[in-house]
Parts: C-alpha cells; sequence; structure tokens
C-alpha cells in the first residue's frame, strides 16, 4: 500500500483551526455552562498546536467565538507581550484573520490566563480564562466522582474547613488564588488562579465570562449580572492583596494590582500587572490622545 | 410498644422506667445480606428516649451492620427505621434520598466509631474536625466555630490546649475524645458508639467510660453502644440486646441479663466474661 492510499487527500483547514463538528460541540458546552452559572461541563478537549497546560481550553474557547470581524486580545499574566500571549494571539489571527490588539477597550474577546483586566469590561465583551484546574474540591476530594455528587449536595463544608485550618494556623487566610467562590448561590468554582484582587470583580460583571480547562476538559461560564461571592467568614471578611498604596516605578498609576520587583538592595519596586493599562499611562503622560477605560479599583478601592 | 420479634426468639424483659415513653427510634423487620452470608434476620430494635442501649455479640454476629443502618450509611434489603425528632414528619428513613439521608445524620445523628480514621480527619486540627460538623449545619461564624467546638472538646475532657493539635499527633484516647466531641457538637438526638473504647488500654478506657457516662448524664444522650466486651456494656448500657448470626437472642434489662440470662449464648457470654 502506498503512502497516498494511507493519508487523505489534501485540504485547507477549517475557519478558527477547529473543525466543526468541534465547534458545534463547544458552542453547546458553552451555552450549558452559561445556563448553569459555576457548573463544570465537560466537554472533548481537542488538541491544539501548543502543548496541553499552556491554554489549550481557553484557546479552543476563543477559537470557537471568533469570526473574521472579531477583535482579540490576549493576555498572560497580566501582560500582552510575554512568548505565550504573543504565539496564541499569532495564531488566532492566522486562523481567523481576527484583529489583534493589546487595548482591554477595543477587544471583543480576551483570552486571559491568570488576570482580569483592570479596565471595566462591557455586556459586548467575552472574558476567556484558562484554568488549569477547574475543580474547587480537588485538594479536599480526589475522587472526582465523589467531588460531582459534593456539587450535586452543594456539599462545601470541606471548603470552609481548609478556610477554618488556615485561620487557625496562620491568622488569616492563606487563599492566594484560585479562591473559591459561589456562583449564583448554588455552585462554588475556582476562579482559575487570579490573585483576589480580581475575583470582586466577576461579581455582576457585564460581560460574560468562560472558564476553560483543556487538560482537565471541563468548561464553566459566569454569565453577565451574576452573583459571584468568595466563601468568607460572616466575621471575617474577604481581603484582597495590600496593593492599594503601591506605585507603578514606570507609569506612575497607583492603586491597581502590582508585580513586586526584588532589588539588589533589598527593597521591591513595583510595576503594574495589567500591563498595557500601564503603557496607555505612559503614552497618555507622552501626549497620545489615549482613552483610559473606567476601571473596577479607584485608588486600590473597589468601585460598585 | 416494643415489638417482640418472634422471628428472633428473643425473650423481652420487663420494661425499665424510661420506656414509658414513647420510643425515639424504632427499626422492625431489617434485612440484610451479604452474598450468602445473611447478616441481619429480621432485627426489631426499640430505643428510648435518654437510655443507653447496648448490643452485644461475637464478631460477625451482625451489630456493626446494624449500627451503620441506625447511622444511615448502610441499608438494608428490607425493614423500617424511624426516628421520632421534634418537627420532623414520621416517615420510614430508608425511604429518603442519599441527599436527605445524609443531612439528617448530619444533624441529628453523632458517632463514634472504632477506628478514629473513619470519623476524624487527620491532617485537620482537633477543633477544625468538630467545628466541620458546625459548618455542615450553616453555622458561618468563625469566632462561634471557635467558640462551640472548644465547649465540645471542654465537655468531652479533652485538654483545650491541645485543640488546635492534629489528630495524627494525639493518643488513641485523644482521639475518640475528639470523635466525641464532634459526636457531640451538634447536640444530636441519637449517638452511636462502635466500640468506641477497643484498643485502648484499660486506664484509658475507663476514663473515656467515664466522660460517655457523664455525658450521658448530665445531657441525657440517647445512646447506643455496640461492644463485644461486656464489661463495657455493663459499664455503660440500661439495656442489653444480645446478638448472634444476625438474630436478637435476647434483650433485657442490663442487671438482668447479667445476672439471670435466659438464652444459652447469653449465659456462655456471660459466664465466659465472669
Amino acid at each position: 500500500m502506498k503512502l497516498d492510499q494511507l493519508t487523505k487527500p489534501w485540504e485547507a483547514f477549517s475557519y478558527g483551526f477547529l473543525d466543526q463538528s468541534a465547534k458545534r460541540e463547544m458552542r453547546r458546552r458553552i451555552l450549558k455552562a452559561i445556563a448553569i452559572p459555576g457548573y463544570q461541563v465537560p466537554y472533548a478537549s481537542r488538541e491544539v498546536p501548543i502543548a496541553r497546560g499552556w491554554g489549550t481550553g481557553g484557546l479552543q474557547v476563543t477559537l470557537t467565538l471568533l469570526k473574521p470581524s472579531s477583535v482579540v486580545k490576549v493576555i498572560d499574566q497580566g501582560a500582552d507581550d510575554s512568548v505565550n500571549a504573543s504565539s496564541i494571539r499569532k495564531f488566532l489571527r492566522r486562523v481567523s484573520s481576527a484583529r489583534e490588539t493589546l487595548d482591554t477597550m477595543e477587544a471583543d474577546v480576551i483570552q486571559s490566563r491568570h488576570r482580569i483586566p483592570e479596565e471595566k469590561l462591557r455586556e459586548d465583551q467575552i472574558l476567556v480564562l484558562q484554568v488549569p484546574n477547574p475543580e474547587p474540591l480537588r485538594p479536599v476530594q480526589p475522587d472526582m466522582s465523589e467531588a460531582r455528587i459534593m456539587h450535586g449536595d452543594a456539599d462545601y463544608g470541606q471548603l470552609w474547613l481548609t478556610l477554618y485550618e488556615q485561620l487557625v494556623r496562620s491568622g488569616r487566610i492563606m487563599q492566594g488564588s484560585s479562591y473559591p467562590s459561589m456562583v449564583n448561590g448554588r455552585h462554588v468554582m475556582t476562579p482559575s488562579p487570579i490573585p483576589r484582587w480580581d475575583v470582586p470583580k466577576m461579581h455582576m460583571a457585564a460581560n460574560l465570562t468562560i472558564l476553560s480547562a483543556g487538560r482537565e476538559k471541563r468548561i464553566h461560564a459566569v454569565p453577565p449580572y451574576t452573583r459571584v461571592e468568595p466563601l468568607v467568614f460572616d466575621d471575617v471578611p474577604y481581603r484582597i492583596e495590600d496593593h492599594a498604596d503601591k506605585t507603578c516605578y514606570r507609569s506612575g498609576v497607583t492603586g491597581f494590582f502590582m508585580n513586586e520587583l526584588p532589588q539588589d538592595d533589598g527593597s521591591s519596586s513595583f510595576e503594574v500587572s495589567d500591563s498595557q493599562y500601564g503603557v496607555k499611562h505612559i503614552r497618555r503622560q507622552e501626549g497620545e490622545p489615549v482613552t483610559l477605560g473606567e476601571t473596577y479599583y479607584r485608588e486600590g478601592r473597589l468601585e460598585r | 410498644m416494643t415489638p417482640a420479634s418472634s422471628m428472633n426468639a428473643a425473650l423481652e424483659r420487663q420494661p425499665p422506667r424510661l420506656m414509658l415513653a414513647d420510643p425515639i427510634l424504632t427499626m422492625t423487620g431489617i434485612e440484610k445480606s451479604f452474598g450468602d452470608v445473611r447478616a441481619l434476620r429480621g432485627v426489631d430494635v426499640t430505643v428510648y428516649p435518654g437510655e443507653v442501649l447496648g448490643i452485644v455479640g461475637e464478631s460477625g454476629s451482625g451489630k456493626s451492620t446494624l449500627l451503620r443502618m441506625m447511622n444511615l450509611e448502610d441499608m438494608p434489603d428490607r425493614g423500617e427505621y424511624h426516628l421520632a425528632l421534634p418537627g420532623q414528619e414520621d416517615l420510614n428513613l430508608f425511604t429518603l434520598d442519599r441527599f436527605s439521608r445524609r443531612m439528617l445524620r448530619a444533624r441529628h445523628i453523632g458517632i463514634v466509631y472504632q477506628n478514629p480514621h473513619l470519623g476524624l480527619r487527620m491532617n485537620n486540627t482537633s477543633s477544625g474536625n468538630v467545628a466541620e460538623r458546625l459548618l455542615m449545619a450553616g453555622e458561618r461564624s468563625f469566632a462561634v466555630l471557635r467558640a462551640r467546638a472548644k465547649e465540645s472538646l471542654d465537655a468531652s475532657e479533652f485538654p483545650i490546649s491541645r485543640m488546635d493539635a492534629r489528630p495524627s499527633e494525639l493518643s488513641g484516647g485523644m482521639q475518640q475524645r475528639v470523635q466525641l466531641a464532634k459526636a457531640i457538637a451538634l447536640e444530636p438526638a441519637l449517638l452511636l458508639l462502635d466500640e468506641p473504647t477497643t484498643g485502648l488500654d484499660v486506664s484509658v478506657q475507663a476514663l473515656v467510660l467515664d466522660t460517655l457516662k457523664r455525658l450521658q448524664r448530665e445531657r441525657r444522650i440517647t445512646m447506643v453502644i455496640v461492644s463485644h466486651d461486656l464489661g463495657v456494656i455493663r459499664t455503660m448500657a440500661d439495656r442489653v440486646m444480645v446478638m448472634r448470626n444476625g438474630d436478637v437472642v435476647e434483650q433485657g434489662l442490663a442487671d438482668q441479663i447479667f445476672q439471670d440470662p435466659q438464652h444459652e449464648y447469653t449465659q456462655q457470654l456471660v459466664h465466659a466474661k465472669l
């Protein structure tokens, strides 16, 4: 048997890389995830040309959502210019003809790893978060079947117990990211490893957020204007990172989530984690006509 | 009132004063088989408010299986189970769905297992183990959780200075006290004790039994205690049920069972002990 008999004739990739049946399945799963906020919907995660764990879940959702007129932004830990973000952005443009942007306000679809932009998202924008581990119960219940029963029963006592233990042992809640949060008063989700700073941004947000884990083959979603409440004790308030008084050494902005940069002399300097927001500030200071969007936080305090 | 099953060939004795009240627990016709093995053969059980029912029997007699059913962990092939709980509809608890059974168990039934690994999270703090039960009941104040965990541990005579030690760092006796504190945290209608002192040395056994007796006296907790140790049953129980091969062979007041056993098997047990 010859090689050409064993291989299919050449044909172009489908629009947006994924074939139509894959996209149809993704759309159905996304719709189900939106219908049951916070519920993890299983899906047949496809192979895409990046490794598992590098954003394949988010990439499949983004590929399903894009159309030629879309404007897409990709964030990696707050930055638009990391190798991973650049590669994903370039790939998306090549397979969909969607326009790239770095500006949060301009984007229709924002795929992000571990951050939510500082500028408020609108109703016509979709945030796609890459999720390494979608199961908030994993640390307390490694058996997936049992965990699903616990979700069905809204049996989240063990998550509360984890927080209790942190308070007893450390005097404060040590959960730095992936803070377990109740969605729409029913399902507890992990909001992906976004910092505590970002979790309140999801509460009653105008935009749709889709969280997708490619390796774990699970999608969950937070529809617009949905309650997202971090698990907290009545007498121990939720605390965000103590960044309210930090100033970005590059852009001069204050009161946003910062990256800490240790210095040789033992001190630290800070730069704003949402790199493009910092860049917009710098460009504005240099006299360019840049529009800054409304932000979730103002002077380090959450705006409602 | 008390069902005396002819199938069990039980010899029902004169009821104690406690039995004048309506029963809090009634199980009738409980049957359970594991493959070809008939673990329970139509067992009837009645427990009255504030009493301690002791269940004795050799290994494989079905006493632990029966206790697991009282805790709604296991389901019978046949039979009914009623618990008289304030404000609750009287229905066969075996007809409840899994979620309702779990909620009822969490709220109204406490259990102390022989093996603390079954009842405790070894890597959480002792106070956390108690708090977990309160969290399941919906308590969401950290200060209240701390206070009530402390109160329960204290009532179980657990040293409060060690309330944030992990059970894995504690002795067997201390682990049983943590289990007890967890079991009584919500003041359950029914406290089940599955060989609670087995494996402990005699002096620690005596201390744990003293704690149980004091709690029972002070709080009038209804208890069912399963043990193969007649000494434990004699110390704790108001009434005794003797089981063998899945049947109840004799039941009655503790003193009568121990002083004047009627069934041949009970006589063997009592005399073996003596």
